[in-house]
This record gives C-alpha cells, sequence and structure tokens, in this order.
C-alpha cells in the first residue's frame, strides 16, 4: 500500500513536471516564432529607399520616412511631457509624501491610469485636446494622450529606483547642512539615474508602439509631406501598419512586412537600450 | 541659512507636490471627459434601447448587447488560454527552469508584451486567421477565435511576469520545509508554493484580463467587426466585434456632437469603469495580502 502511494506521487512528479515544461514550451516557441518570421519576411524589404523615401502610389512603392519621422516626433512630444512631470510625481511619492489616505489615493489613481484602455485615452485625448482645447488632430495632442498613458509607467520606475538609493546617502547629505532638494538633486537622483531612465524608455516604448490614442488625436491616413509644427497632423509607424494592412487594397505584402520589422525594430531598440542602461549600472552599483 | 535657499525650497516642494497629484487629476480629467460627452447619450437614446441587440447605426439602432457579448466571448476565451499558459510558463521558470534559463526566457517573454500590439494584429491577419479559415474549414479565420488567440497571447506576458514575481517572492524555506517532509518537487509546487503566492498570481490574472478587456488594435483586426450578438457556444468561431474595436472603427467617421459620438463616448465610460472595477479590485487583493503577511510576520 505504501509503495503504491509513493509510485503514485512519483509519477504525478513527473507527469506534472513535464507538462509545465510543455506549456513552457508552447509558450516560448510562439514568441520566437513571430520574431524569427516578421525579420525573415521583412529583411528583404529593407533598403535605403525604403526608409529615407517617400510614400508613391498610393502607398504602394517607396519608402515611409514620413511615418518613421512622425513616430520619431511623437516618442520625442511624449518625452517632453511625461518625462518630468512623472519624475517629479516619484521624487513626491517617495520622498515627500506621508502614508495617508491621499498618498493611497494617488497609488490607486496610478493603478488605474495603468489599466484603462488605450482606446479611452484616445477619447480622452480627442475630447480635451483635439476639441475642447481647440489643438485640432495634431501632433500637440497626440503627444499630450500619450504622455498621460505614459505617466503610470515613468512614475512607478521612478520611485522604485529613488527608494533603492540607501536611506544613508540621504542622512549623510542632510547632516552636512544639504537641503531637503539639494540631497534630492545632487545625491539621490544621480544615484537614481540609471533606474529611472530605464523606465521611462520603457514607457516611451509602449507610446512609440501605440496606434488607439492616436487614432483621432493626432494620426494622419497619408501626408505628402513632412510635419511642419507641433500643430500639424502626423503618418505614425503603427498607425501606418494598420492602414496598409488592412485600408489599402492590393498593398504589396513585402512593405507591410517591412513597416512591421522597422516598427519592431524601433520599439525594441529601445527596450535593448534600456536593458543595456540597467545592467551596467547595475555592474556599477556603489551600494 | 540665506533667505534664497528658502524660497526655492518651498517653490520646488510646492511643484514637486503639484505634480505627485497629477495621477489624481487625470483620472478625474478622463472621468469628467467621458462623462461630459457620454452623457448626452441617455437623453438621445433610451436606456432600453442601448440594452438591444442591434447595433446599425445609420438607422439609429445603438443597440450595444452585441459589443458586450462580443468583448465578453473574446476576453473568456484569451483568459482560457492566458491562465493555463501564463501560470504554467511562471511556475516553469520560477520553480523548474534552471537559472540560466530563467535569466533568458524572462526577458523574452517581456519582449512580447512589449510587442505592439498592432504588429499581432497584422500578423493575425495575414498567418493566423488563413491558417484558422483552412484547418477549421470556415467561411471567414476572422473570428472572435482568432482574437481570442491574440489577446491570449497579449495577457500572457502580463500574467508570467507578475505571477513570476509572486512565486519568487515565497521564501524559500517553504519549500525546503515541504522538501525535507518528504513531498517531491510537485507537489511542492502544487501544495505550498502556488497557494503561498496565490493573491500575487491572482493579481496577475486581474491585471491579464485588464490588459484583455482593454485591447482595441489587434482585435479590430481580426474578429471580422460584425455586430452580432455572439451568446452560442459556436459564435466563437464566428465574426464578432467587441466594445473596444468599434470605437476605434467608428469615432473616425462621426460627426462631433451627433448621437453615434455621444454613444461611442459612452462606451467608453463604460469601459473606464469596468478597467476602474478590475484595478480596484486587484489592488485590494494585494493589499489585503500584504496585511496578512504582515499578521503573520509579527
Amino acid at each position: 500500500m505504501k509503495r503504491r502511494f509513493s509510485i503514485d506521487r512519483f509519477l504525478a512528479q513527473r507527469l506534472g513536471v513535464s507538462l509545465i515544461t510543455l506549456v513552457a514550451l508552447l509558450t516560448v516557441i510562439p514568441i520566437i516564432g513571430v520574431f524569427g518570421y516578421i525579420i525573415a519576411k521583412g529583411a528583404p524589404a529593407i533598403s535605403w529607399e525604403f526608409l529615407t523615401a517617400m510614400p508613391r502610389d498610393g502607398m504602394r512603392a517607396g519608402g515611409i520616412l514620413p511615418a518613421i519621422v512622425g513616430t520619431f516626433y511623437l516618442t520625442l512630444g511624449t518625452a517632453v511631457f511625461s518625462v518630468p512631470l512623472g519624475i517629479a510625481a516619484a521624487i513626491y511619492l517617495a520622498e515627500y509624501a506621508q502614508e495617508n489616505w491621499l498618498t493611497r489615493l494617488i497609488r490607486i489613481a496610478i493603478i488605474n491610469l495603468a489599466g484603462i484602455p488605450s482606446v479611452v485615452y484616445g477619447l480622452f485625448g480627442l475630447g480635451l485636446f483635439v476639441l475642447f482645447l481647440k489643438f485640432g488632430t495634431s501632433i500637440l495632442a497626440a503627444s499630450l494622450t500619450l504622455s498621460i498613458m505614459t505617466l503610470p509607467v515613468i512614475i512607478s520606475a521612478a520611485e522604485e529606483a529613488l527608494r533603492a538609493v540607501p536611506q544613508s546617502f540621504r542622512t549623510v547629505s542632510i547632516s552636512l547642512g544639504g537641503t531637503r532638494w539639494q540631497t534630492i538633486r545632487k545625491i539621490v537622483l544621480p544615484q537614481a539615474l540609471p533606474g529611472i531612465m530605464t523606465g521611462v524608455i520603457l514607457g516611451l516604448e509602449r507610446a512609440a508602439g501605440e496606434t488607439a490614442p492616436i487614432l483621432f488625436t493626432g494620426a494622419a491616413f497619408f501626408l505628402p509631406r513632412l510635419p511642419g509644427s507641433p500643430l500639424d497632423a502626423t503618418m505614425a509607424l503603427p498607425y501606418h501598419l494598420f492602414v496598409i494592412s488592412t485600408q489599402v487594397p492590393d498593398m504589396p505584402i513585402q512593405i507591410q512586412y517591412g513597416t512591421a520589422l522597422v516598427l519592431i525594430i524601433f520599439v525594441l531598440g529601445m527596450n535593448l537600450i534600456a536593458t543595456v542602461i540597467r545592467s551596467r549600472a547595475r555592474a556599477k552599483r556603489q551600494w | 541659512m540665506d533667505k534664497s535657499l528658502n524660497w526655492r525650497e518651498t517653490i520646488i516642494t510646492a511643484v514637486v507636490k503639484t505634480c505627485g497629484y497629477s495621477a489624481i487629476v487625470f483620472v478625474i480629467l478622463i472621468f469628467f471627459f467621458l462623462l461630459r460627452e457620454g452623457v448626452p447619450a441617455l437623453a438621445e437614446v433610451k436606456l432600453g434601447d442601448l440594452l438591444t441587440a442591434r447595433w446599425y447605426p445609420i438607422e439609429n439602432h445603438f443597440g450595444i448587447l452585441p459589443l458586450l457579448t462580443g468583448s465578453l466571448i473574446v476576453t473568456v476565451g484569451a483568459m482560457l488560454i492566458a491562465i493555463p499558459f501564463g501560470i504554467g510558463t511562471a511556475v516553469f521558470l520560477s520553480e523548474i527552469a534552471p537559472r540560466w534559463m530563467r535569466e533568458i526566457l524572462k526577458p523574452l517573454v517581456e519582449i512580447l508584451g512589449g510587442l505592439p500590439s498592432v504588429v499581432l494584429g497584422f500578423l493575425g491577419i495575414l498567418v493566423l486567421s488563413p491558417f484558422l479559415r483552412v484547418f477549421l474549414d470556415l467561411p471567414t479565420g476572422l473570428t472572435a477565435l482568432a482574437g481570442a488567440l491574440l489577446l491570449g497571447g497579449i495577457a500572457v506576458p502580463t500574467t508570467v511576469s507578475i505571477a513570476e514575481d509572486a512565486l519568487d517572492a515565497v521564501p524559500l524555506s517553504y519549500r525546503e520545509g515541504a522538501l525535507a517532509l518528504g513531498a517531491t518537487k510537485w507537489q511542492t509546487i502544487w501544495r505550498v508554493t502556488l497557494p503561498a503566492a496565490r493573491s500575487g498570481v491572482l493579481t496577475a490574472l486581474m491585471l491579464g484580463i485588464g490588459r484583455t478587456i482593454g485591447e482595441t488594435m489587434a482585435v479590430m483586426m481580426v474578429t471580422g467587426n460584425a455586430p452580432v450578438l455572439a451568446v452560442r457556444l459556436t459564435s466563437i468561431f464566428s465574426p464578432v466585434r467587441t466594445l473596444t474595436a468599434t470605437i476605434a472603427a467608428e469615432m473616425g467617421e462621426v460627426a462631433n456632437g451627433s448621437t453615434h459620438y455621444h454613444v461611442l463616448f459612452f462606451i467608453g465610460l463604460v469601459l473606464f469603469l469596468i478597467s476602474l472595477a478590475v484595478n480596484i479590485t486587484a489592488s485590494s487583493v494585494v493589499f489585503k495580502s500584504k496585511k496578512r503577511a504582515e499578521r503573520v510576520l509579527s
């Protein structure tokens, strides 16, 4: 009886572990497949012309320069608003806030901001920036919309980075006569900078790949020129991919895969930079 | 201390404090604008008409039930994928895989989480839905099933990442204790580690669900965009349309201030409230478990 029991249990162990391993394989292999497939299919489309020329023949030929430049502008615009605001909010939470109901409310608000569907951000941007503040469909309106969406990512990451700086650093600075702000600016921020940068880049990466928030706030179907001011609408890589894969008939398949590959390189390139910053900072850390 | 320094300190403190409150301000602003543009829909369309099964805006039929069932069926389908695969992969990474493998695989899974959903939708159109059409012999591959599969793929990275953190946070001594009592590795995982990490794993699932309900582009591209009531089990093999996809697909073409425009904002309001409910539930699970842990430790 006892013997049978132990066989069953080791059988269960084997079955369970194999099952879990199988499930993990079935998760990981498609991921590698997705990347491999897009790289293999998209690489032949990439050429100097594809990256630097304007689209021709109803976007069926030529390059995707306006979409690349547009995504660059949108990412930059998002950074301009969300980085200072996000870091300041993180400084407040990590260095100033006391644990009371108001701080808890701020945390709940951050969690909720992170969970609001991206298309709802689009509606909000349309209601506030495009119509109410009369920015029109523009880079400005789209960037503002994206920055509010990015804010929770930046705040959370930056707060974590600030909290990781040992308390003794602050104590020493204060005891030498530094004010609170001097301590933050000269001691805490520099130490937390790599962690903050990582969070900022990961937040901006998300903004760069989003389509739904810019659908009605700043994305243009097709523009024959590059945007000239923040009040112009713009093409953008994710929206362009959506357009050419659903809205334009007889679109050459190669251009579609090429656009997808450029978007992935843009987004994952940012991811890679963030990872490098993080690992280099960990290696250099003094505490 | 000289006066200018004092002044600077006061001003900076005020600025930092204001920025600290910004998250609250934005949530309220979003809620306010959704109310402002969405509530007029209730005056223009009777609530009873909103809860019908016919969505045909051109003839002023604004029944959102097909969209609700569309979102529901796709979300449930996605969760059926994300629960086993998300938790299974998290358990594998945290409990079974050697350390070097975890260091490679976890970032890889997280990279998928960073993949723009429009790229997944694009592959859904070109690869997944033709495959489903041939494999299952359907009239079209653009179905709720295709949406559920893609959304599962979008929810899995979130679930894996957070659930793995939760499993990793279970003290080693728990596992050592179980193993010392003669439990197999599998018994330890199933009876000790997973239950100990339960609240974190639940949070992971909740946040996965949150991402699923709110996902727009991938779903819009592959579900076939047919606002048909999806109430039978076989509806998974037919085209549907979700709440999010409806907003994204139609907002660009409506006149500002029209009934259709207000109804789309009303749908946005519904989505906002759903995500609010999901996130507050998820975070209260976290808070509660934290308190329990503190009680145990004290």
